[in-house]
């Protein structure tokens, strides 16, 4: 077994036959990839199909009749997919404009903290709501907004209102505890990759940058900022492309949904669900989330090459 | 930047950001407060209006309600069970293929690594992995359910590789002159070495079993209940009824006063654990942003 045999990466049994032992720890891990990726990936195909559930699992997917982009065309003129399409965009967007640089200063600020004590304590409980269920957070929401909730208490105690609002049945207040909801249980999580970036800048660039004048804001401004610059570009993309596919928000959207306040939250994911699990109509709701899937690699692609063009950083 | 005067500015830049940290820390901790205050509460004195820094009327009869109950006692059993068993299988499963292709000799290591970085970007999407799971594999209604289909991410499966490609080549070239195999040198040289990676793989791992509800409602066909899906119940019936606080038995305990007490048992364990775990997946999210 001389190292030169497996420099070579000749495919041949016989070097298949010395690996055999790494590959019993990958090849499991390779099935279970074609299992449950790549199998889903050719059912995809159903999107393209009126699929028969009584046709039995197999003949389902294989037998079931051609439609052609029937059911993309159907989609496409439902108003209900253009609503739950927009809101998708619309919240994912405002969650950007607002968790984003929260995280950022978030991040600048704990690393002007000066005493190391009181800093580690800080991050350590501000990463805590990221461990903690959609379902608690959604559930505490419904305690503190309720009729007789703690905010509506302390709204009635100091005369601002005179009767209870009515916070969650009414559609205006769902952006803001959307919004609000996300950057509680995010901000913390978000900011650990610029605390890293920023704990990597050479100090002796702000040891320079004192020595030349320059104040707290200065030393913000023209050395923490610049030397996270690629950090904040590259999560910048990430999150563009990640406008589509924003896996966490299906749990907030659907626990925090009721019949009242349907129509604003109602997102891609939600729909899926409802149309695909609750009504059973399988090939529509596959056809739904195949246009989420393409939709989302397209803007990571647009993300990628606009940043590539203005800014010289990329993914790939 | 040794001991100097400090600035006017820089005392009122400090004693700002310190106010702004502290406020940050009430507004992240107070939700927890609070939920445990209340459900230490007496549910029908709740009823009166919120309790904002202390019990009014101090109680247990919402643990003791809860305790008894048959469905959480299982959900409880369901969710801690998935948890155990899913992350350290999930974590080993993971684990075996990261080390897999960090060693360079590997036959098909490109393939694979290809293979993985697609069903990061791509997937089949939530219908066709249901009817995967239900109708080929009729894994519903199965505790399997939520092991399987859970054995593997890709993003864990980067993050590990990166660690692994650390260690370096000379330790595994020693053992295998001594006869060890790649499955020996993997668990008796290799996992060992990587204990902090292990440690924050298996906590995101855990954190996502123990707060899954979804795939227990599609796969659970009513047998699997797990402790989130039973608060997602307990919400979604709050919503059903116009009065969320209404009595729901003789018991003097109130629907309200029961999510209370569910919001803290299923969230109690994590809080315990991750600060435990905390220097580890610092280390290992910042060793997984690295770009190679």
């Amino acid at each position: 077994m001389e190292s030169s045999i497996w420099n070579r990466r000749k495919i041949n049994w016989k070097n298949i036959w010395a690996q055999r032992y790494i590959m019993i720890l990958v090849l499991p891990v390779v099935l279970w990839m074609i299992i449950f990726n790549y199998l889903p990936m050719l059912g995809l195909i159903i999107a393209f199909k009126e699929y028969d559930p009584f046709l039995g699992p197999l003949k389902g997917f294989l037998e079931s009749k051609w439609v052609g982009i029937d059911n993309f065309k159907e989609m496409f003129t439902d108003k209900y997919f253009w609503q739950a399409l927009w809101n998708t965009i619309y919240y994912s967007v405002l969650n950007l404009i607002v968790g984003f640089p929260f995280a950022i200063l978030f991040a600048i600020l704990l690393n002007e903290i000066p005493n190391m004590w009181y800093k580690r304590f800080v991050q350590t409980v501000s990463y805590l709501p990221y461990f903690i269920s959609w379902v608690f957070v959604i559930g505490y929401i419904y305690i503190i907004l309720a009729d007789n909730g703690i905010v509506n208490d302390v709204l009635l105690k100091l005369h601002i209102i005179d009767k209870p609002i009515p916070f969650l049945v009414t559609p205006d207040f769902v952006p803001p505890i959307v919004v609000l909801s996300n950057l509680w249980k995010s901000f913390g999580w978000n900011a650990i990759i610029f605390i890293a970036a920023i704990t990597n800048i050479d100090p002796t660039l702000f040891e320079a940058a004192i020595v030349d004048g320059a104040g707290r804001f200065a030393r913000i401004r023209y050395v923490t900022l610049p030397s996270i610059k690629p950090t904040i570009i590259i999560l910048l993309i990430f999150n563009i492309a990640g406008i589509m596919t924003n896996y966490g928000m299906f749990e907030q959207m659907y626990l925090l949904s009721n019949g009242a306040i349907q129509d604003a939250t109602e997102i891609i994911d939600t729909y899926t669900f409802k149309i695909g699990i609750v009504l059973s109509r399988f090939s529509y709701a596959t056809a739904v989330g195949l246009f989420r899937s393409v939709a989302a690699v397209v803007l990571l692609v647009w993300a990628n090459s606009i940043s590539k063009k203005l800014t010289g950083e990329s993914l790939y | 930047m040794r001991i100097r005067r400090k600035s006017t500015g820089d005392i009122i830049f400090d004693v700002l950001n310190n106010l702004f940290m502290f406020i940050v820390v009430i507004i992240t901790l107070y939700p927890f407060y609070y939920i445990i205050i209340s459900s230490f509460n007496d549910p029908i004195d709740l009823l009166k209006g919120p309790v904002y820094l202390w019990p009014r009327k101090f109680s247990v009869v919402n643990y003791i309600y809860i305790f008894q109950e048959k469905a959480i006692l299982n959900a409880a059993f369901i969710t801690v069970a998935r948890t155990i068993i899913g992350s350290a299988a999930a974590v080993l499963f993971t684990a075996a293929f990261a080390y897999g292709i960090s060693r360079k000799w590997l036959i098909g290591r490109n393939l694979f690594i290809k293979m993985a970085i697609i069903t990061m970007y791509f997937s089949g999407g939530l219908i066709p992995t249901y009817l995967l799971i239900t109708r080929f594999l009729n894994l519903a209604g199965n505790f399997l359910v939520f092991i399987i289909p859970n054995l593997f991410n890709a993003y864990n499966a980067f993050i590990m590789y990166s660690f692994f490609k650390g260690i370096p080549v000379e330790i595994e070239e020693s053992a295998k002159i001594d006869g060890a195999n790649d499955i020996i040198i993997f668990f008796k040289l290799i996992l060992p070495l990587s204990l902090p990676i292990l440690a924050t793989i298996a906590l995101f791992n855990g954190v996502w079993h123990w707060n899954s509800w979804f795939d227990a409602l599609l796969y659970g066909e009513g047998k699997l209940e797990t402790l989130p899906l039973y608060l997602v119940r307990a919400i979604q019936s709050a919503t059903a009824s116009a009065e969320a606080a209404r009595f729901v038995s003789t018991t003097g305990i109130t629907s309200t006063s029961i999510r209370l007490t569910t919001m803290v048992v299923t969230t109690f364990p994590i809080t315990i654990v991750y600060p435990f775990l905390q220097k580890y997946f610092v280390k290992g999210i910042m060793i997984g942003a690295l770009k190679d």
